[in-house]
């Protein structure tokens, strides 16, 4: 199968006072159509910065993201993006808030149809009823959920997440995979998920790649051997569980711990 | 109920200020020419009413012509400091410098540059001493806005203009709007000080010149008095303005 993401020797640095401060140093990823990628590494190891290369927001110093064969240089229509904080405009409605991307991406596209599927997704997401409330009407799991609308509603090959499930309770947050779960049987992207929750990337990830400590390079792959229409309980089974052992294993790795320790 | 709780109690207010103006007046025995009290104003403006309402159009229309410049004018200063950190560094210390100038000395200057332009300078003055409030917070606004909300739409590859005007403008609504009801009161300080100051004004500032010449205290008063009513009429039309932009900022009280 053709990959949709290629990530290649990426490396990237910022500039800091004191001197340049490597992030990415030989990240490879491959992503192929349709699968969902979960990334996951050490707090600071550049995985934002990750997102915003796939995103075309700014340029690896060396090495090259391809983006369905095209070198990506800038940014394109074809990316949807959610991050931790929903950042959902306050002085729209949740409807309007998720037509948003259409206004840029199809902007000859009639109302009528606009609201049509962003209805549609609404729906999928449990937000019927809701189009009409302003985001601050909503509790933290909705606006996420809104927000996740609004990445998907101009049907991007590639949605990015930063993180999305970040700042949500335990409860929610299993709410939010299985909504994610249940929006991917019916919507065909490629997903890239930025996550520090091991479990989260278990449950939606068809692979998952471990980072090194900054500065980042890939560490580790593992494929992730669950059917598609995964449980939370499958999460507690035994061969979950040794999955997440080797992930756990792989963190302290990446932390420069000793796995064997406690 | 609620409708006229919010009528009722801001009338009171005032009924009770003016019996505590002429209770003070009264105990204390003042005659008009140290402080007039409410009792003497209906006279005066029954008597040069024609007078108010002219001064008070004049006063108004003034206002709101420099306070409409000053909207222009900081919003696109506002956006030049906001987008740009060279633009901020560099006009920061002129804004603050020119506004730390007391504006007063700016009238002789101004009735010199432009002789005779009686409104016109008033406008000036009422645009001069209003504009900062407004450029600092959209400047401020707009350079404080989280990556995110730019991201959202940069990583579909809108334009500048489209994040601004979608995204960057409606989100310093609110800020706009505060900075404005500071403005307004400004503008009219700026009006009436040009009318007070400069000779042959017009406007209710000029009315209270020929109050004081003629020393008729209960006119001056009645004048400060009108001031003070045109102040809350603008202050209420800003307020009116927010409700409908940036209705969405204003937290439901829970």
């Amino acid at each position: 199968m053709k990959n949709l993401i290629e990530i290649k020797g990426v490396r990237h640095s910022y500039k800091t006072r004191s001197g340049p401060l490597p992030v990415l140093d030989g990240l490879d990823i491959s992503v192929p159509k349709g699968e969902f990628c979960a990334v996951v590494g050490p707090s600071g190891c550049g995985k934002s910065t990750l997102t915003r290369l796939v995103a075309g927001l700014m340029k690896p110093d060396a090495g090259e993201v391809w983006l369905d064969g095209q070198k990506v240089t800038s940014p394109r229509k074809t990316v949807g993006m959610a991050f931790q904080n929903p950042v959902l405009l306050e002085w729209r409605t949740i409807l309007d808030n998720v037509i948003l991307p259409l206004e840029i991406v199809a902007p000859s596209m009639p109302r009528r149809d606009r609201v049509a599927r962003a209805e549609e997704l609404l729906e999928m997401v449990g937000l019927s009823g809701f189009e009409a409330k302003r985001p601050s009407e909503l509790s933290g799991g909705m606006r996420q959920r809104a927000s996740l609308c609004r990445a998907i509603v101009h049907k991007p090959d590639v949605l990015i997440m930063d993180e999305p499930f970040g700042a949500l309770d335990n409860f929610t947050r299993e709410d939010l995979w299985q909504t994610m779960r249940d929006l991917r049987a019916k919507e065909p992207f490629t997903a890239v998920l930025i996550t520090h929750d091991l479990r989260e990337s278990a449950f939606l990830g068809d692979q998952v790649v471990v980072l090194s400590g900054r500065p980042a390079r890939t560490q580790y792959i593992l494929d992730i051997d669950l059917p598609q229409d995964r449980t939370i309980d499958m999460l507690y089974t035994p061969i979950a569980a040794d999955m997440l052992h080797i992930l756990r294993d792989q963190i302290k790795i990446a932390q420069g711990r000793d796995p064997e320790a406690a | 109920m609620q409708i006229l709780r919010k009528i009722a109690v801001p009338i009171l207010a005032i009924l009770a200020f003016l019996v505590v103006w002429e209770a003070l007046v009264q105990i204390n025995g003042w005659p008009n020419y140290v402080m007039a009290s409410p009792s003497d104003l209906p006279a005066a403006y029954a008597q040069f009413w024609e007078l108010f309402l002219i001064g008070s159009w004049q006063t108004l229309w003034r206002t709101v012509a420099g306070l409409g410049l000053a909207v222009v004018f900081g919003l696109l200063l506002g956006m030049v400091m906001g987008f740009s950190q060279i633009m901020r560094d560099a006009l920061y210390p002129l804004l603050v410098g020119f506004n730390a100038i007391p504006k007063a000395t700016l009238v002789p200057v101004l009735a010199l540059l432009f002789i005779g332009q009686h409104d016109f300078n008033t406008v000036m003055m009422a645009f001069l001493i209003s504009f900062f409030p407004i450029a600092v917070s959209v400047g401020i606004g707009l350079s404080t806005l989280e990556p995110e909300y730019r991201d959202i739409l940069r990583s579909l590859g809108a334009s500048r203009f489209t994040i601004f005007r979608k995204i960057a403008l409606p989100k310093t609504l609110p800020e706009f709007f505060g900075a404005l009801k500071v403005s307004v009161t400004l503008a009219f300080i700026g009006t009436n000080l040009v009318e007070i100051v400069s000779p042959h004004g017009r406007g209710l500032g000029a009315l209270f010149l020929s109050g004081q010449t003629n020393s008729n205290y209960p006119l001056m008063f009645a004048v400060l008095i009108a001031l003070a009513v045109l102040g809350i009429v603008l202050y209420y039309a800003v307020v009116a303005l927010e409700r409908t932009f940036a209705g969405w900022a204003e937290r439901q009280a829970t």
